[in-house]
This record gives structure tokens, sequence and C-alpha cells, in this order.
């Protein structure tokens, strides 16, 4: 990309600030099949019966499903959190034609419309882009692009149901292995009445050719989003993966409890980027999505990396906390982290290092905005293990305030049991300053404008990790959602 | 071009001005000196719209403008600029963008286009040869890790690429050594234009040294006791400032 086109880019997210509406926040009409609404084994069987399931799966649902009547709702974390009653909740809606397509002309227009008001490009901008996207409207995915491309290299990327028919074998030997179905409440639920979701397998030795992006989007009303991934990077591979979200304008919260697992074996790496914009509710905290998020990889093979990418502004509430195993040794990974928040958001998210292996290295940072009546917290664990000689960790976890009136928390835990390890931890929270905003004013820049440069200033470090077209969104919607909290 | 009448302001409800008289015409430079805390850069912060004073009393027009009704971006916007005693650092923002975000903003003001990169990056150029900047700074944050001197050179490039009708130097001398001093002094002298005018604020007479005023005013106490040519600055250097305050009663 050139210079030009960065500055253009750039205009242009200085002209799209004064939108002042969430600019996603419209409903899709489209007949939707969804079940009953409530949650029983029947309907987890329901579930299961109607995607054509596998025994196993059943039984991993099953179990899930007993587990997680036995347990309870987290409450360590930093936020209010309204009771959700889960008898409310439809567990499964799929777009009511269920075919496949085979061009785009067979998909319903309506889907079309919505994509491009969304401006997700299916093909030919995909193309010019060297993006592959899997596409999921709710919970059964639509369209997939590149399928063949990637087949050529026998890399399999497709919706996770398609995974369950044509490679079981896959996954009944992975299901499970960074988030067991009793990990937590949420990764319970998930695991008994996940609808669908994305899966990646990259064979040994194997560069993924393009950036892999899945667009998630609620759209059925009432309906829970379980979506779970699983991405397996075989030895010596490599793989970029990004993900997106938007979701319409809803007055009702809607419960989003996902499950991102990743695996990445002997020397094989993978990057993971997030740019998360669910509906966060209006000024005065009503509506918004309700993210509880499950996301954990495993660095199971020597030398395997995984880099966990994210910038987070949307949801009413967000519980996320992207995690790495460093099991095997000399293996790296690293979370890098924008969480903004604003009017009435809350977030808790961090991350978990746990090193097991020698030699292993992780690096954190973590990068939180407060505005509004926002709450925002970081939370996040580094664990040396007994055997991980020579473990090393940095954090850096930064907070950055706008007014008074909201937030920021940071909640560090070290427990290191080797005595070779390094641990580092630095944290700082600071107001955006009024002489910074002077100085820009005085240079011709608005008070608005001012701030969303500084802003992004700040969070440019974990910014630059994302690819490039990621970061583009990233800063606009920095900016974004930073609309109206000047006081 | 502008026409101060009876200003006053305060800060935390301290009066630090206290009828401030001053016309400035295009062509000028006018030098402002004073000991501390007579308002000076009390002052140059209240003509560039610092909401952290409070402007009290009296009026300033610029170019037939009421200044005291426009915003801080406003008034750089109409040809106002202030060079910062202590110029702020800005992590993350790099000077390019920085610059070309202020520089296209002056535009859309006067709707003119945006320029382009290449136009941008060209006139950078010819701006930072013109005041001797080093390149690497401007690949840098704003002011970030920049040494005293940098951002007071800095500053002095800021103008050159905004091209304001009224630059107001807050101190920009203070804190620079000889060669530093001579940088700035250039630019301010290559910068001048029959259209524009300068106030320098400062402390030192050795600024005068470089530049030539056209008019010295001794800002005392919040007012003006003494406005004259050049050779005020030199009887100041002589003499120190005590003469002024005995002269005020003192």
């Amino acid at each position: 990309m050139n210079l030009d086109t960065i500055m253009e880019d750039q205009n242009k997210l200085l002209h799209e600030v004064t939108q002042r509406d969430y600019r996603f926040g419209f409903v899709t009409d489209i007949e939707t099949d969804t079940i009953v609404k409530g949650l029983s084994e029947e309907v987890v069987r329901i579930i299961s019966a109607k995607k054509d399931e596998p025994e196993f799966m059943l039984e991993f649902r099953l179990k899930a499903y007993r587990r997680w009547l036995t347990m309870t709702m987290p409450e360590w974390a930093q936020l209010k959190i309204p009771e959700i009653d889960y008898q409310e909740i439809i567990f499964y809606a799929a777009p009511s034609q269920q075919a496949k397509y085979e061009s785009l002309n067979e998909v319903d227009p309506e889907l079309l419309r919505t994509f491009e008001k969304l401006g997700i490009p299916l093909e030919e901008q995909k193309m010019l882009s060297g993006v592959a996207v899997d596409a999921v409207i709710d919970s059964v995915s639509v369209k997939t692009t590149f399928k063949e491309t990637l087949a050529e290299r026998g890399i399999i990327f497709c919706s996770f149901s398609e995974a369950v028919k044509h490679h079981p074998d896959l996954i009944q030997k992975y299901l499970g292995m960074a988030v067991p179905y009793n990990d937590n409440y949420f990764a319970a639920l998930n695991s008994a009445v996940f609808s669908d979701g994305s899966f990646v397998y990259i064979p040994k030795g194997t560069r993924c050719p393009m950036e892999l992006s899945t667009y998630f989007r609620i759209n059925a009303k009432n309906t829970g989003q379980f979506e779970r991934t699983l991405i397996i990077a075989d030895d010596d591979s490599y793989v970029s993966y990004l993900e997106g979200c938007t979701a319409p304008m809803r007055d009702e919260n809607q419960l989003h409890a996902a499950v991102v697992e990743i695996i990445a074996l002997d020397r094989a790496e993978v990057k993971y980027s997030t740019v998360q914009n669910w509906y966060p509710g209006d000024k005065n905290g009503k509506g918004g999505i309700f993210n509880f998020v499950t996301k954990r990889g495993v660095c199971k093979g020597v030398s395997s990396k995984i880099l966990w990418n994210q910038v987070e502004t949307g949801s009413a509430i967000t519980w996320k906390y992207p995690s790495c195993v460093l099991m095997g040794d000399n293996s790296v990974a690293e979370f890098n982290s924008v969480a903004l928040t604003n009017n009435f958001q809350q977030a808790d998210t961090g991350t978990k290092m746990i090193h097991i292996g020698k030699n292993t290295k992780s690096t954190i940072v973590s990068k939180g905005i407060s505005a509004g009546h926002s709450s925002n917290s970081y939370r996040g664990l580094v664990r040396v293990a007994s055997k991980a000689e020579n473990a090393r960790n940095y954090s850096q976890c930064d907070s950055l305030l706008l007014g008074d009136t909201c937030g920021a928390h940071t909640f560090p835990y070290i427990e290191v049991a080797n005595s070779s390890s390094v641990v580092e931890h630095e944290a700082t929270t600071s107001k955006i300053g009024e002489d910074q905003i002077f100085y820009c004013n005085q240079r011709g820049i608005s008070t608005e404008d001012a701030i969303g440069m500084i802003v992004n200033g700040y969070a440019r470090e974990v910014i630059n990790k994302l690819p490039m077209e990621f970061a583009v969104e990233a800063q606009k919607l920095l900016q974004i959602s930073l609309e109206g909290s000047v006081g | 071009m502008l026409v101060i009448k009876d200003l006053y302001a305060r800060v935390e409800g301290k009066d630090i001005l206290k009828g401030i008289n001053l016309t400035v015409n295009a062509g000028e430079v006018h030098v402002i000196m004073g000991p501390n805390g007579s308002g000076k850069s009390t002052l140059a912060n209240v003509l560039a719209g610092n909401t952290n004073f409070e402007v009290t009393h009296g009026t300033a027009i610029f170019n037939g403008k009421d200044l005291l009704e426009m915003s801080a971006d406003v008034r750089a916007k109409e040809g106002l600029f202030l060079g910062f005693q202590y110029p702020v650092e800005i992590p993350g923002v790099s000077m390019v963008n920085f610059l070309k975000t202020a520089v296209n903003e002056h535009r859309k003001y006067r709707d003119q286009p945006a320029l382009s990169a290449g136009d941008f990056l060209k006139l950078m150029r010819e701006k930072k040869a013109m005041v001797q900047i080093d390149s690497q700074l401007t690949n840098r944050s704003v002011n970030e890790g920049f040494s005293g001197g940098e951002k007071k050179k800095n500053e002095i490039f800021q103008m050159a690429m905004l091209e304001p009708t009224l630059a107001i130097l807050d101190e920009t001398d203070s804190g620079l050594d000889i060669d530093a001093l001579r940088i700035v002094s250039n630019g301010v002298n290559l910068l001048k234009t029959p259209n524009n005018a300068t106030i320098l604020v400062t402390h030192y007479q050795r600024l005068l040294d470089y530049i030539v005023p056209d008019f010295v005013h001794v800002l005392y106490d919040g007012r003006i006791v003494k406005s004259a040519g050049k050779e005020l600055a030199l009887e100041l250097e002589e003499k120190g400032y005590d003469w002024i305050k005995k002269e005020q009663g003192e």
C-alpha cells in the first residue's frame, strides 16, 4: 500500500467520524429455520440431529451439557452481568435455504445486500486483496470462497459442520484439546450447543498463501450465537487468520459465547487477528452484545508460535482472555491487545500464558482505552511451571483514560515455580493530555480528530501487528467508537 | 492585522493580564519582553485560544474578525500560529501524519483540495531544507524523544509548513545553543514577508542579534508599560528590569 492510499484512508477515517449512529445497525429480513427456545438435553440432541452429526459429536455435546448443569456462572470478573435466562434463548437458527450454492446468483439476494451494506466483499474484491472468506450468517456457512485454491495445497478451510462430515478423524483428535468441554461455564455451554464455525487445517510444511478470514454476524432475533473455531497448524506450517465481527442494532441483549482453539505443532506458526465490533449498546447502556469468549492456543510442538492480536471496541460486556499454553520447548507466544470501552461498556479482558516447556517465551502488550462511563479491566496470568527452564515473559499493560467518569483496572497474576525464569511486568495509566489536544488544535486539528489521532498513536504498537487491511479498519473503529466522548 | 484592546485574562482565579493594548500590522516584527511572571506566556496562550485561560474583559480583532469568539483550531486555520515554549510529545503519531493532517485541515478551511501524498512530501522537503531540520526528525513521533533544541527547530519547521499570517513564538529562543539559535532566527527571517507578522516573546536580548524587531514592548504585571524601537532591548539588556519596576512605583 503506498503512502497516497494510506493518507487517503486516513482522511476517509476522519470524514467518517462525523457519522454518529452505529454503522452496522440494521436487521436483515431473511426467513430463518429455528427450533423452540430454551435449553434441555432434548435441544442438544435436536441440534446434533439437525446437523447430521456422528455419534462422537453427540457424546461430546451431551457430556458438556451435563457438566454445564453442575456449573455456575463465573463471578470473579470486574463486570456487572445481568442475569441470563437460558430458557428464553433460541439455541439453533439457520437460514432457511439450506442448500450449498454453486454461484453467487443462487444466494438469497437479501443476504447479498446485507454483505454489501457491511462492506464484505465476497469474491472479486477479496480475490484482489488475496483474502479467502468463509462468511457465517447466524449459524450455517453460506458461501465459501477460494476453497479450490487452498485445496490444491492440501489446506482445509471450511465450516465446522463440513469438517465434521468430511474430516471426522481430525475433529475427533483435536476437538477440546485446547479448550476441554468442561473448561469453564461458557466453554461448556458452547460445547453443548455450538451451531457452526470455521475449521482450518494447514498440512506439514505448508505456508498458507493468503490471509484466512471469517466474518461472524448475529442476525436472527433472540438467537444466542455459539461459534466454534478450530485451527490446526501441522509441522513447519504457517497461517494468518482474521476474524471480524459486526452485528445489527438490537434492543435486547444478545448472548455470544464462542470458543476458538488453536493447535500449533512442531515449528508451526499461527497468527490470529481479531477486530471485534459487536453492537455495544446505545449511549445510555441499553442493549448490546454479551460476549463471553474462550480462546486458547496450544504451542504443542517444539519451536511453535502462536500470536493473538486483537482490537476490541464492541459489545456491552466483554469477557475474553485469549491464552496460550507453551508446551513445546522453545515455543513462543504473543498477546497484543487494544480494548476500547465507551458509554456504559464493560470489558474484562486479558490473557493467560502458561509456560511448561523449556526456553519458552511470551510477550503481552495490552492497551486499554476507557471513555464515558465505561469500565475497562486487564486481567492476566503468567504461570511458569517447575520444568520450564529459562522461561521468559514480558508484560506491558497501559491504560488511557478519557475523562474522569470511566474506570481502568489492572489485575496481573504471576505464578513462578522455576527459578531460572524471568518475568517482567510494566504498567502505566495516563489521561489523555489537555496539552496534547491544545497542541493539535493549534495546528488546525479539531478536538475530535485530535483525540482520534492521539488514541491511534497510543495503540499503534498493537495496530501495527495487524495485517494491513485490518489495521485500517481498526483505526477507523477506534475513531468511530470514541464519537461523542469528547466533553 | 491584530488589534488588542484592554484585554484582561485570568488562570485558576488569578488575574494575569490586566489591560493589554497592542496593535500589530502586516510586515512588522514585535518583541515582547519582561521579567518572569509578567504574563508573556499567558498573552501568547490567550491569543492562541488555550481554554485554561479565561478572558474576562477586552477585545482582540484578527484580520477584521473577533479572535476571542473562535475555537483554537479555527484561530489556527485563520492563520494564527503559536510556537510553543514547551512543545508537546504525542507518542505513536508520526510527524508526517500529524503535519499532513494539519496542512490539509488548513486547506479544507480555505476550500482548497487536499494535497496528494507526493505534493505533500515535496513541500516537506522544501521546508525542511529552508529551516535546516534533520530529515530523521520528521520520521519520528511528534516531538517524542526530541532534544530541547530539536523541539524548537520543529516548531519553526511547522510554522514554515503552515505559513501563518501571524506567528507568535513563545520563548522559542530559550534553551538553544548558538547554532540552534541561528537556525531558528534564520527560519524566522526567511519566512518574513510584507504580508505576515511575528510576535516574539523572549527573555533575552541575544535573539535580537539575529532578528531585527520593529517594536519592543515591555510587559510588566499584566500590562505593556513601555514600547519603543529595537534600542529598548539593548537598554533592557544593559540595565535589567529593575528600573522598569521602579518606574512602576515599586
